[in-house]
């Protein structure tokens, strides 16, 4: 009692006792969210579907219903599809870090474990558009880049800029680029529509088209810069802001320095 | 015989043949004025003669023909593809020819410069008064450069037959078909019939190489000799008059100078040109009307034009079943076409207001022409919220904002920003007059602190230089005109309104700190 009345005033005890709650707290709160990351898989396809409709519960089921049947903020799953969870699970976009225009690509919250349980039970409301498997996903196989550009630049280049740098919609939301996503994503960003994207039906361009796209895309992303640096590959304007700084920004330099008195 | 007598031999034989001695020997010490502001048009001069070479170069190998080909170049995405002659040669230009991409970036880095160098030079010659009397004539001149400038510029960035350019060509088309009545058959002409057509870019190429480089040439030519001619202007300061100019002879110390420029810049175009990208038409792929880009802009210099267009508000009306275009007509040739003329009349507009019809060789610091310079403020102003707007869909892209509401903003931007640009400048201007007015009256504060005896505190102020002063006081205040409604015979004259007018805009163009008169500084002197 008095060694704890004797050192409660000390001008360390307030840090310390600072530094001792947030260990605490930290330390609290990863062993409980490790305990919801550490799930693993069963190769039980219904005891799959339980366990990503318990991850469903817990996550989304505050704004998308506790049946999946959607709400005032937002859209029922039912019939959206394995393809449909696994792109936006998978790219981090759900859940939303924010009610703003568009949900956007983040660090995704859920493992590939728990994406593929909640694609299972979505999945298993009511059919949907499936997560392509790596043998259709064979773009280096069945695809052709030349075909690919062309078809990129007739359907997806309006929205996404000529080298799918991504580009701007209206009200604030944006096509993104596509430089750095998955193939697996890029098909089932295709084949869902997500947010204000159309749908690209198999019809409307073909799986083997698909691959098309997705090779001209990686094509795109590993393109060499042949003229120098890029400036961003998004045309004019970066050219015509480096030509006033740079260019006429030194040659005015060089004038002044030209046109100083000779000391 | 030595090197000298061996040259002084060659010149001798020249002379005695052409009698050239004198005439040169006139010339080549005429004087010029020494300041950074005048090496800007040089800038421009110079990126003309590097956009000759290297487009010459590009001639070569360019075939300015819409005739479809399947590309067969070494440029992988694209094998196979249709495209136009235009566009497969000019991939083959930037992949197989040697040098072949170097120099299409130096010619289209040297075009944005030399647009950039016009606009710069024109603004200093705006805002220092270069244009008045003797040089308005000069000045119209240089507004038809920067006009032609602008479109030879676009029919360059459309000759490659790339989605971009075809973009752009698709718009200036709309441009020509909002002309009322007669804007079809105007597109039709043009583009010897529906678009796109097969003649657009063949006749494009020879205005692009031929007409429009040969209008330059003249102009150039024409733009040089009368500064020649009406000589430079200069600077105030002291030993400068109206009848004088202080300055360095031609020879040697500007043909080293000048010469020498030529190859700065020369070196910094190349340079621009070997470390950054410029129309990677590549990356575009070839036009199809079909096909469009996100981001689908102009160079900088039509930003503005295309900024004003993304504005504008979807205005048609129908008259005779004639459809009238508002939204095309207004910012695409209306608007424009009254900000040209204006410009290019703003000479004469000036010299109405003062009534000043005087010659004048001596620049004005731009803070004692308050009006003129509020208004060149406004001037840009304008140009950069349309610029702006041009590059809306980037700007929310990149800054995460609303494409709408940078459009919203820049409609209503437009018209409320430039007033205040107006206001601001003027006063800023009037501020720095009253600030020279200080420095000569009571000198710089030297920031040392003196005490005095009975306590209080006092700055030591240091006069300035006589020369200094001499700058500061040296310029002239005129008065506003005096319009009186009526004549000495008391009968009101004619064109009340008119003067109305002219008396206001005289008086608001005179606004001005008294300078330091002559009595007020012996004043402070005893």
């Amino acid at each position: 009692m008095k060694r704890l009345s004797r050192y409660r005033r000390h001008k360390a005890a307030g840090p310390a006792l600072l530094i001792f709650a947030l260990l605490a707290i930290g330390t609290t709160f990863s062993v409980a969210s490790a305990t919801t990351t550490a799930q693993t898989t069963t190769a039980d396809r219904s005891a799959l579907i339980e366990e990503g409709r318990q991850i469903f519960l817990k996550g989304c089921s505050s704004c998308h219903g506790l049946n999946s049947e959607g709400g005032a903020i937002a859209p029922s799953l039912v019939g959206v599809g394995a393809a449909s969870v696994d792109f936006q699970v998978g790219t981090g976009r759900m859940p939303m870090a924010d009610m703003s225009t568009q949900a956007m690509r983040k660090e995704p919250l859920y493992s590939p474990e728990e994406t593929a349980a909640l694609a299972a039970y979505v999945a298993s409301l009511a059919p949907g558009p499936e997560i392509p498997t790596q043998e259709q996903l064979n773009y280096e196989r069945d695809g052709s880049t030349a075909e690919g550009g062309e078809l990129f630049r007739n359907n997806c280049a309006m929205c996404h800029n000529f080298a799918g740098q991504g580009g701007a919609l209206t009200q604030g939301k944006y096509a993104p680029t596509l430089m750095g996503v998955e193939p697996k994503h890029i098909y089932e960003a295709m084949v869902t529509g997500p947010q204000s994207m159309p749908v690209f039906s198999d019809k409307t361009i073909t799986p083997k088209e698909k691959m098309s796209i997705i090779k001209w895309i990686k094509a795109a992303e590993a393109e060499p810069n042949l003229g120098g640096a890029s400036l961003g590959r998004v045309g004019p304007v970066t050219e015509g802001l480096l030509a006033w700084t740079l260019g006429l920004g030194v040659l005015i330099g060089v004038a002044v320095w030209l046109a100083m008195k000779a000391r | 015989m030595t090197a000298e007598a061996r040259l002084g031999q060659v010149a001798n034989y020249v002379d005695e043949r052409t009698g050239a001695a004198a005439w040169m020997k006139k010339n080549l010490q005429k004087v010029f004025p020494d300041h950074w502001s005048f090496l800007l048009g040089e800038v421009a001069l110079y990126s003309f003669v590097i956009l000759l070479l290297s487009g010459t170069f590009l001639t070569f190998w360019f075939d300015p023909s819409q005739r479809e080909v399947i590309y067969e170049g070494s440029y992988a995405p694209l094998e196979g593809i249709k495209m136009s002659a235009a566009y497969a040669s000019t991939l083959h230009i930037s992949f197989e020819v040697r040098g072949g991409l170097l120099m299409r970036q130096i010619h289209h880095w040297a075009a944005l410069i030399f647009m950039a160098a016009i606009v710069a030079h024109l603004m200093r010659v705006f805002f220092t008064g270069a244009f008045r009397k003797p040089r308005e004539g000069n000045w119209i001149i240089g507004v038809g450069l920067l006009t032609l400038g602008i479109v030879e510029g676009f029919l360059g960035y459309s000759l490659p037959d790339d989605l971009l350019s075809g973009t752009g060509i698709r718009i200036a088309e709309a441009i020509i078909q909002a002309i009322p009545v007669v804007g079809s058959y105007l597109a039709y002409f043009a583009f010897g019939g529906a678009f796109p057509g097969e003649a657009f870019i063949p006749r494009i190429y020879t205005v692009h190489v031929l007409l429009l480089p040969g209008a330059f040439l003249a102009l150039i030519t024409a733009h040089l000799m009368l500064v020649w001619y009406q000589k430079h202007t200069q600077y105030p300061g002291p030993g400068r008059t109206e009848k004088n100019v202080v300055g360095y002879p031609l020879m040697p110390v500007y043909m080293a100078k000048a010469g020498g420029f030529f190859f700065i810049v020369f070196g910094v175009i190349a340079f621009l040109s070997a470390v950054a990208s410029i129309n990677p038409i590549w990356l575009y792929g070839p036009y199809t009307p079909g096909q469009i880009s996100a981001g689908s802009q102009p160079d900088w210099y039509m930003g503005w034009l295309d900024g004003l267009v993304r504005m504008a508000p979807p205005l048609e009306s129908h008259f005779f079943g004639y459809t009238v275009s508002w939204n095309i007509l207004i910012p695409g040739l209306i608007v424009p076409g009254i900000l040209f003329t204006g410009m290019a009349l703003y000479p004469f507009i000036e010299s109405w207001i003062t009534g000043d019809k005087r010659e004048h060789h001596l620049l004005d610091r731009p803070r004692n022409a308050p009006n003129r310079t509020a208004l060149g403020a406004m001037s840009i102003t304008f140009m950069i919220v349309a610029l702006i707007n041009g590059g809306n869909d980037l700007i929310a892209t990149h800054f995460d904002l609303s494409i709408n509401q940078i459009m919203w903003g820049t409609r209503f931007g437009i018209f409320i920003l430039p007033p205040i640009a107006f206001v601001v400048t003027k006063r800023l201007c009037l501020s720095l007059q009253r600030a020279d007015r200080e420095l000569v009256l009571h000198g710089r504060e030297t920031g040392r602190l003196l005490r005095l005896p009975h306590g209080e505190f006092v700055e030591v102020h240091e006069p300035i230089s006589p020369e200094k002063a001499y700058l500061l006081t040296s310029h002239e205040q005129a008065p506003a005109l005096e319009l009186p409604e009526v004549d000495r015979r008391g009968v009101k004259r004619a064109g009340a309104i008119r003067n109305k007018i002219r008396s206001r805009m005289s008086v608001a163009h005179s606004e001005a700190i008294p300078k330091v008169s002559a009595n007020e500084l012996k004043e402070i002197e005893h």
